[in-house]
């Protein structure tokens, strides 16, 4: 990456003018920890989750083409988790939307937790701000689709997809608290298999129990494209929930404090030191709020 | 901190035990993999590398299409910009063609019966080349290559 510190101002505007090349350095500079100037001028985003296997981004693939029939120009952040012995990682999001290798409205860019707490990481808003500078008018961020991902997604989509497959097992699943209340819109994927409608009924009527405002549910195959217009137009249809604020901002705080926590020099020596016995808990973490100081 | 590696399939092949374990043991070696699936063109696994601003670019090829497709791949790289991409390649890719391939840019050619822990080392010695300035791109200097 030779001397790209000197001039990473000449880099963002041959971005801003289209510059691919230039687009994806900057990316790597963010990921990399570095700061970059961006502006954030209202980016449009929405936040892809939901549990490994149901076709998430299968169905984004599909959606990219759909935006693209409209005038869009689809950006993908795809995250996956980094492997939690090695630091490594099997990026696979990317072969599942086949246009992405081959459109100029597309660009898809996969990312590694690198064991970032929670499965984003707090890069993602400068990244945001970026894509959406350089002209991308739809800006998709797909989970890993577990664990507290699934609610962190807050802190950076403004609209929020859930994606169910069928066979997702006791409908008791969707009473439980969690991602589902902050959902815009939800999509049983793969309705081409004979229990997607069963799984959606019972979803739709345990979502109207609750005197909040109802929650669309679509039934879409990823696989043959069905659903998939519709989809998105619904999509196109949410109002952004300013309510919301004060989930985001706290999803956001708690990120950026985990990415100090990650990045603090005494992190690992402090790991070690407690599984060696020779400190407590909270030891550990007066030893690191004190060397912040 | 490991490398980030695009392991691609170009041609029509539907093969990928192969590409899927090397994936399998970079990845345990510490680096970032991003696979492409099968049946990718070299325009696409171009887009790839570009777009994921890998350092590495590993090719699998075992349908004998190896002396056209890989030739495409490197210029398409060079074209664009990417001479700084180390470009590696395995599968079925008999002696005779691999010298033309070197000349293309490759810097490592594996074949039947590598160990993964063989590719892990290419890996380690062509980054601390890398950081010593020597050429390693497909668009750089030719001259050194793997064995």
């Amino acid at each position: 990456m030779g001397g790209i510190g000197s001039n990473v101002e000449e880099i963002i505007s041959n971005a801003i003018g289209g510059n691919r090349r230039s687009l994806s350095k900057l990316l790597t500079i963010i990921e990399s920890g570095k700061s970059i100037p961006t502006n954030n001028l209202g980016a449009w985003t929405l936040g892809v989750t939901g549990p490994p296997g149901v076709g998430k981004s299968t169905l984004i693939g599909k959606m990219i083409i759909e935006w693209i029939s409209r005038g869009e120009k689809v950006a993908v952040l795809a995250v996956d988790p980094s492997s939690p012995k090695s630091g490594g990682a099997l990026l696979g999001d990317r072969m599942r939307m086949a246009i992405s290798d081959a459109n100029d409205l597309v660009f898809v860019r996969s990312l590694a937790t690198r064991n970032h707490p929670g499965g984003l990481t707090s890069f993602l808003a400068p990244m945001i701000s970026l894509l959406s500078q350089c002209g991308w008018t739809r800006i998709i961020i797909e989970t890993v689709g577990s664990g507290q991902s699934e609610i962190r997604i807050v802190a950076f989509a403004d609209r929020v997809l859930l994606v169910e497959g069928p066979d997702r097992g006791d409908i008791i699943q969707a009473e439980k608290a969690g991602i589902i209340e902050l959902a815009d819109i939800i999509a049983i994927n793969k309705s081409d298999l004979p229990s997607a409608q069963l799984a959606a009924d019972s979803l739709q009527n345990s979502l109207s129990l609750s005197t909040e405002t109802a929650i669309e549910v679509c039934l879409v195959s990823a696989h043959l494209g069905d659903g998939v217009t519709e989809l998105v137009e619904s999509i196109e249809q949410i109002e952004t929930d300013s309510n919301r604020d004060t989930i985001r901002f706290r999803e956001r705080l708690l990120s950026a404090w985990d990415s100090r926590l990650i990045s603090h020099p005494q992190f690992n020596e402090v790991i070690r030191a407690l599984s060696a016995g020779t400190i407590t808990l909270d030891e550990a973490l007066e030893q690191i709020s004190q060397a912040t100081n | 901190m490991g490398m980030r590696i695009v392991i691609a399939k170009p041609g029509l092949d539907g093969h990928d035990r192969g590409a899927k374990v090397i994936a399998r043991a970079l990845r345990d070696a510490g680096h970032e993999v991003i696979y492409t699936g099968l049946r990718r063109n070299p325009a696409e696994i171009v887009r790839t590398v570009l777009d994921e601003d890998a350092t590495g670019l590993g090719l699998s090829t075992l349908s004998g299409a190896h002396d056209v497709l890989i030739p495409k791949i490197c210029k398409l790289l060079r074209s664009e910009g990417m001479n700084d991409v180390i470009v590696f390649a395995g599968g079925i890719i008999p002696d005779y063609d691999r010298d033309e391939l070197f000349s293309q840019g490759l810097r490592a050619i594996f074949g039947p019966g590598t160990q993964t822990k063989e590719i892990i080392n290419f890996l380690q010695d062509v980054s601390s080349r890398k950081e010593n300035g020597e050429p390693v791109g497909v668009g750089e200097e030719l001259g050194w290559h793997w064995q």
